[in-house]
């Protein structure tokens, strides 16, 4: 039996606002407990909520990039449910009129094949508190820090056809939100996170399965392993003559499992309706133009210029325009080293984002800089060090030690390219393998790796490959 | 309309109302009662009619975003029940 996954993602991206949806207390994260909850989050009686224009501003922002309606006019409701760390008794939401409207966005696959991912709407609604179960002999603590922070829930249409489509999607839009300056993105802080609705079906059939929601997830490593958990889980019960119940199941990381989240699953019943508290909000013509003279180029704007102005292929420009972050420091590379795009898409495609990976750091966090980079590039493009001695260079500068200038001195790591000391080494090599270089000249092609191998050596890495290359062949064929 | 015994206490529960058995009948005759204005209303062509989001024919006012909230977090928790390490300690809920 063949069976077709589908699957549908809302994000929650924290807004990148000095302030509450609707309130003035602070957002920054990491306060002390409760310092940044003011009156209005804490939901003394008689407070009012009032809008954040910049939260509007944002989510408009948003709405241009993936080529939506904005909704010119759009309605907080009440989403009413019981739960400590949310003050009120009900969050605002948007229901029934959001903000933006029916989107699209493109997202690429490792075999650079593209598909079109529709987005449902984004709202704006407010963010809860944090419950705290530990430490409290048999109570729960609560920090009311986060309630009323903006998020924008972000839901797409279920077009998504498997775990690796669910993650490129999630991984686009966190570029997006990153690209367009609404969202931090950072996900161990929780200011993006993931809900994945996942349903099989029989290969051809038009109506849905039942689905089940996998909560908050926060890492795209997750993100897949849940959603192949949860489709494998689901395939086993339908095979086995079983039916799913449809219910909300959190992401085990350390079993590798889902499981469902209550025991007894109370059908959710929210009780929309309009919150008298708030006029419905009208977005004028005006701001919608004004948001749009502010949006940067975006992901595939950029990755379309780094391909035509600077030469590179598909994947490269992929790889480096996946965070405007990267993006920024491949172009100060580039122009520091005043050309040389491939090579410098190279270094910071290969020797940089793997040093990065391997240490769990963010572009942001690179101990080399960019100009620090090119200035180590330079002396790639001017014969100082060869492509293979600059990995020591690169190593060196990683660690700490220093410009790639001073790291060449310091270690004499300087390239040797006087023609007449690299001829001396290899009359030296010549000389001492005196059988090898009959079987060369006879015949043994081979043996020409053996003796760049050796010459080399004896330059301790530091001749030039080419001076190398062409010296060593003159000489063995005279 | 008529609502039944089982729905009132649905209601009650999503509200977190504690109600008292006996009066349930009466509960939901008067809540009934309402459902029958409501029903009324309904009879009433609103075909073509956008809903209304709010009585007022106004818009919403929007506010700059700007810190003017500053900390009050001792006056607020001294009218906490119990509070300890900054928190506000509450009886514990685990999903």
């Amino acid at each position: 039996m063949e069976w077709e996954v589908v699957i549908g993602l809302e994000i929650h991206a924290q807004l990148a606002t000095k302030t509450k949806i609707f309130s003035g207390a602070a957002t920054a994260y990491g306060a002390l407990p409760n310092t940044q909850a003011c009156a209005v989050d804490l939901a003394f009686p008689g407070v009012l909520p009032v809008l954040n224009e910049e939260a509007v501003r944002m989510a408009v922002k948003f709405g241009l990039a993936i080529g939506a309606e904005i909704g010119q006019r759009s309605v907080f409701a009440r989403k009413n449910y019981f739960y400590p760390d949310l003050p009120k008794g009900y969050q605002i939401s948007q229901y029934e009129l959001p903000v933006v409207g029916r989107g699209q966005v493109e997202i690429e696959m490792d075999d650079g094949s593209t598909k079109v991912i529709g987005v449902t709407r984004a709202h704006l609604e407010e963010d809860a508190g944090k419950s705290l179960h530990e430490d409290f002999h048999s109570m729960s603590g609560i920090d009311l820090n986060r309630a009323g922070t903006p998020l924008l829930e972000i839901v797409s249409e279920p077009d998504l056809r498997s775990a690796r489509e669910a993650v490129a999607y999630g991984k686009k839009i966190h570029a997006l939100v990153q690209y367009l300056e609404i969202c931090d993105g950072n996900m161990q802080e929780g200011s993006f996170r993931m809900d994945a609705n996942v349903s099989v079906r029989r290969k051809g059939a038009h109506a849905f399965g039942t689905r089940c929601e996998i909560k908050n997830v926060n890492s795209f490593r997750f993100l897949e392993r849940a959603i192949n958990y949860e489709v494998e889980r689901q395939i086993e019960i339908i095979e086995g003559g079983g039916s799913i119940v449809q219910e909300t199941r959190l992401f085990d990381a350390n079993k590798g499992e889902t499981r469902s989240m209550r025991s007894k699953e109370e059908a959710n019943d929210y009780r929309y309706f309009p919150d008298p508290d708030l006029l419905p909000l009208v977005v004028e013509p005006a701001f919608i133009e004004t948001v749009r003279g502010t949006l940067p180029e975006l992901p595939d704007e950029k990755k379309h210029r780094f391909m035509t102005h600077y030469g590179l292929p598909a994947y490269d420009a992929g790889v480096l325009t996946a965070s405007r972050a990267l993006a920024d420091y491949y172009e100060a590379v580039v122009r520091e080293v005043g050309g040389e795009s491939k090579l410098c898409a190279n270094w910071v495609m290969g020797d940089l984002l793997g040093f990065l990976n391997k240490d769990g750091k963010e572009i942001t966090d690179s101990p080399v800089s960019a100009v620090q980079l090119a200035g180590m590039l330079r002396r790639i493009v001017d014969n100082t060090i060869s492509g293979k001695i600059a990995k020591d260079v690169f190593e060196a500068m990683f660690a700490g030690e220093g410009d790639a200038d001073a790291i060449i001195d310091k270690k004499g790591l300087k390239q040797i390219t006087d023609t007449g000391a690299i001829e001396a080494l290899i009359d030296e090599v010549l000389a001492a393998n005196p059988q090898m270089v009959e079987d060369y000249r006879s015949g043994k092609d081979k043996l020409f790796g053996f003796f760049v191998g050796q010459v080399m050596k004896a330059a301790k890495g530091k001749a030039n490959p080419a001076q190398l290359n062409d010296l060593l062949k003159q000489k063995l064929s005279g | 309309m008529s609502l039944s015994s089982h729905e009132v206490l649905k209601i009650a529960h999503l509200a977190r109302l504690s109600i008292d058995e006996a009066r349930v009948p009466d509960y939901a005759r008067d809540l009934s009662n309402i459902f029958d204005l409501v029903e009324k209303m309904r009879a009433v062509d609103t075909h073509g009619i956008a809903p209304m989001a709010h009585p007022l024919d106004a818009v919403q006012r929007l506010r700059p975003d700007a810190v003017t909230e500053t900390d009050q977090r001792a006056l607020f928790q001294s009218i906490a029940p119990q509070v300890e390490a900054g928190l506000y300690l509450v009886p514990k809920v685990i999903e």
